[in-house]
């Protein structure tokens, strides 16, 4: 059923996230080696994510997939959408390059180090 | 798919959504009413039903499925559960600074009427990437069916 010709075939295998997505709800906390954000992404699978970094802004984007019958006809609705999308600011000393994800149950869990020099370090004082 | 996020067109959809786009523009920042709840419930669910079955749809990610309770009395379906706090920075509490909290915590309860049609014998729930999807059928006398000419 496929009549149409790609020109250029889309690189990103994630889903596009159209432009009304809802905010998912996190938890962002800091430490002395990096940065912990855990977003609730009820129903989006593993293939249904994409986190971006673009310069210092960092873009989580999902899709959730639902199972539900054909036929089924709404009566009551709270979560209006199944996309999902939050942008935040990554400020310099956090690395980009070494950012960790792990998605489980709906819930993704990011780790953003911070750079080795931007570390709290101790400078130990030789007696001489 | 798509179909269970459209809804006819009567007013009480509608402003439920006007709301949560207000929401989503003005973001709460707790500095509100020492009392006020958050806007949001847990886990939200979005009802639906098909000519065999009432579809109960509850979104709680990071909910471990055997932790959950869902049960089914007088016509009141109920899911009731907990989620843990986040533990992972807890043994070094000390220096974590909180910059957002808004995924909720603690004990949760969801009470839904169930229609008059639905057989609270014939239910099952499964849990799938933090969905859990409850359903339970009509009974038999309620499903639409034809009538034969004789």
């Amino acid at each position: 059923m496929n009549d149409r010709t790609d020109v250029t075939k889309s690189t990103e295998q994630a889903p596009r996230v159209p432009e009304s997505a809802l905010a998912p709800a996190v938890d962002i906390s800091e430490n002395d080696v990096g940065i912990e954000l855990v977003a609730d992404l009820p129903g989006v699978p593993k293939d249904g994510l994409s986190i971006k970094v673009d310069g210092a802004n960092l873009t989580i984007e999902g899709s959730a997939q639902i199972d539900v019958p054909q036929n089924l006809e709404p009566l009551y609705g709270e979560i209006r959408s199944r996309h999902f999308r939050r942008s935040f600011t990554l400020s310099r000393e956090l690395d980009p390059s070494r950012i960790e994800a792990k998605l489980a149950n709906g819930v993704l869990r990011m780790h953003i180090p911070k750079s080795e020099a931007a570390r709290p370090r101790r400078i130990e004082v030789s007696a001489l | 798919m798509n179909s269970s996020f459209q809804f006819a067109g009567s007013l009480f959809p509608a402003l439920t959504q006007l709301q949560q786009q207000l929401d989503e523009v003005f973001r709460m920042d707790g500095t509100a009413n020492i009392r006020a709840l958050s806007g949001r419930t847990f886990p939200a669910v979005n009802i639906g039903s098909t000519p065999d079955a009432v579809e109960v749809i509850a979104f709680a990610p990071g909910i471990d499925p055997k932790a959950l309770q869902i049960t089914i009395d007088k016509g009141l379906l109920v899911i009731s559960g907990e989620r843990a706090e986040n533990t992972e920075n807890k043994e070094r509490e000390d220096d974590v600074s909180v910059y957002a909290q808004e995924r909720f915590t603690g004990q949760f309860r969801r009470v839904i009427s169930l229609p008059e049609d639905a057989d609270p014998n014939q239910v099952h729930a499964t849990c799938r990437d933090g969905i859990v999807r409850v359903s339970v059928a009509k009974r038999e006398s309620a499903k639409p069916r034809q009538i034969a000419v004789n």
